[in-house]
């Protein structure tokens, strides 16, 4: 089936849901392209919520919104060459978060900086899509994500870059949280900042290229930043935030490709939704969940 | 990954200087900030770093830490040319605070203190739990050690920062400003807390500080840093109208209250005054 099929059959004719939770399950698995989403899906979502906790410690989410946008320009200028978008999408990526990283995290004004670069290759993306003038699904997919056309091929590279990323977020663990909380401390202690700074943005590329393939690049806040910014919010201790960041991100991830088989709209809306409805939910319950556990910090006392 | 315990630290022996400058001048690029520094500071004891803003007291410590070359002349750091990630500095940067949302607790942080500079991450097994926790007891850090460190105050903030500097056993601890953010009560306790920590360890310190006054009863010496000079002596020979006049060859006067505070006026603006 290849994926215009596959889009034609989850607009127009979605599977029912029976009564029996388990047959629905297993009926998710029954095609291979939902095998594959589900496989891409999980090593996107482990790789996406483990370095969305540094990147939310390091406050650099404008980072990485931009970089993925500008990964936008790339993709779109390799389909136009006719090479695979996820080439360009790497190049521009890479190019951009190398630079960024230079830039160093306490610069001032380095958001804005990336903000000039950021609208100069949307320009340039938009000026590739008018150069393609063929179908127009390439430039869908890599705005909004298809994880429905994803084939076993794209999963073992999915895998590899998977393994890449988290190996090397292993390998910079601690130097990069030291100069993520105090870059002026850390490097006093000998952590090399700049390098690491620039390492770091090299390794968010190589993820965010991943995650396109998921979310596509407008939605990807929803997979990197949504579900650590959500952990961070319920334990202070990086190895716990790590973990709860993997754990929603995948929720996130399944619970969306679960419910678009099920329904005639898009994966990416149902992963963003949950992403966004759970930090909301989050946000409103806090201050309500700490007055309740202030009033039982009082009670026995009273 | 590999881990190594830490070094059994040797004790300066009393009387080998912890820091000796010899016609040491400070600068970036062409541009020089100090010269012809001539100072040796004694193992053990407690020197504040005076002077006006802008005046070089930071780079005299990124110096220290090796992470500034001297610009001219010599500088030893416990007998050894300074170098950057030196095992035996416990450090305390310049900062206003940390940002509120920072979701770390007090304890990674101090952690990060041990080994945050090795790459790869903590295997398990190697005990450094015991380390931070005598680090966090011994500033008086256990009851929120545990929180994220953004959300404590300010003279909170500063106990574990200082106990991040003391986890690894250093010799020597170099403290930017540490007393700016904070209220008068709580500069004298961290004062008291650092004087205490001093002696027990056998601590070198070196404190930049805006207001020398809650400092006056701990101090050995001053190293006063203003108009391309550095200065050192004892703080009531040094500072004195006629000591500081010469030293900088420009009128200053050193006014004294009636609680013996102390307030310097006419090195730049009035440079040392107390807060409230």
């Amino acid at each position: 089936m290849d994926e215009h099929a596959i889009v034609a059959t989850i607009t127009n004719t979605s599977p029912q849901l029976s009564w029996n939770l388990l047959d629905d399950i297993a009926a998710l698995f029954h095609y291979e392209f939902m095998v594959h989403a589900f496989e891409a899906g999980t090593i996107v979502a482990i790789v996406a919520g483990a370095i969305g906790y540094f990147v939310v410690l390091r406050g650099s989410a404008f980072a990485a919104h931009a970089l993925s946008h500008i990964g936008f320009a790339g993709a779109t200028g390799a389909v136009v060459l006719a090479v695979n978008p996820i080439f360009g999408l790497l190049a521009f990526t890479l190019g951009s978060g190398i630079a960024i990283g230079a830039l160093g995290n306490r610069l001032r004004g380095r958001d804005v900086t990336i903000g000039i670069v950021l609208a100069w290759t949307l320009g340039l993306g938009v000026l590739f899509i008018s150069l393609y003038t063929g179908y127009a699904t390439e430039a869908y997919a890599i705005l909004f994500g298809l994880i429905l056309g994803i084939s076993a091929n794209d999963v073992l590279v999915t895998l590899v870059a998977g393994l890449v990323t988290v190996g090397a977020l292993i390998a910079v663990y601690r130097p990069l949280l030291f100069a993520s909380v105090d870059e002026e401390l850390a490097g006093a202690k000998g952590v090399p900042v700049t390098a690491l700074s620039i390492g770091f943005m090299a390794i968010l590329a190589v993820a965010v290229t991943e995650a396109v393939q998921v979310v596509g690049v407008l939605l990807i806040f929803a997979l990197i930043v949504t579900p650590a910014a959500i952990a961070v919010r319920f334990t202070s201790r990086p190895p716990a935030a790590i973990v709860g960041g993997i754990l929603l991100a995948l929720a996130f991830t399944w619970a969306g490709l679960a419910i678009a088989y099920y329904s005639p709209h898009p994966v990416s809306f149902f992963i963003t939704s949950l992403a966004f409805f759970t930090y909301v939910l989050v946000r409103v319950a806090e201050p309500i969940s700490q007055r309740l556990r202030r009033k039982s910090l009082i009670a026995p006392l009273g | 990954m590999i881990e190594t315990q830490p070094p059994t630290i040797q004790r300066p022996t009393s009387g080998a200087p912890a820091i000796v400058a010899r016609d040491l001048a400070a600068g970036y690029g062409g541009e020089v900030v100090w010269t012809h520094a001539d100072f040796s500071i004694a193992a053990g004891s407690f020197t504040a770093i005076l002077g006006p803003n802008g005046g070089g007291k930071s780079t005299l410590i990124r110096m220290i830490l090796g992470l500034l070359p001297p610009f001219e002349g010599e500088l030893q750091v416990l007998g050894d040319k300074p170098h950057r990630g030196n095992a035996l500095i416990g450090y305390i940067p310049q900062r206003s605070s940390f940002d509120p949302e920072l979701s770390i607790r007090g304890r990674d942080f101090v952690n990060l203190g041990i080994d945050g500079h090795r790459w790869g991450v903590r295997l398990p097994g190697t005990d450094s739990a015991a380390a931070a926790d005598a680090a966090i007891r011994a500033v008086g850090a256990d009851s929120y050690a545990d929180r994220p460190i953004g959300r404590l105050s300010g003279g909170e903030q500063q106990r574990l920062l200082l106990a991040q500097a003391l986890v690894g056993n250093p010799r020597l601890l170099l403290m930017d400003e540490p007393l700016s953010q904070l209220d008068v009560r709580n500069q004298s306790l961290i004062v008291q807390l650092i004087g205490e920590l001093k002696r027990a360890r056998e601590l070198t310190v070196l404190l930049i500080a805006h207001d020398v006054n809650p400092l006056l009863s701990h101090i050995d010496h001053v190293l006063y840093v203003a108009q391309g000079n550095v200065a050192m002596g004892k703080p009531e020979e040094i500072i004195t109208s006629e000591s500081l006049t010469r030293i900088y060859s420009t009128p200053v006067e050193v006014l004294k209250d009636s609680r013996g505070r102390v307030f310097v006026v006419g090195l730049e603006e009035e440079v040392s005054h107390p807060h409230g």
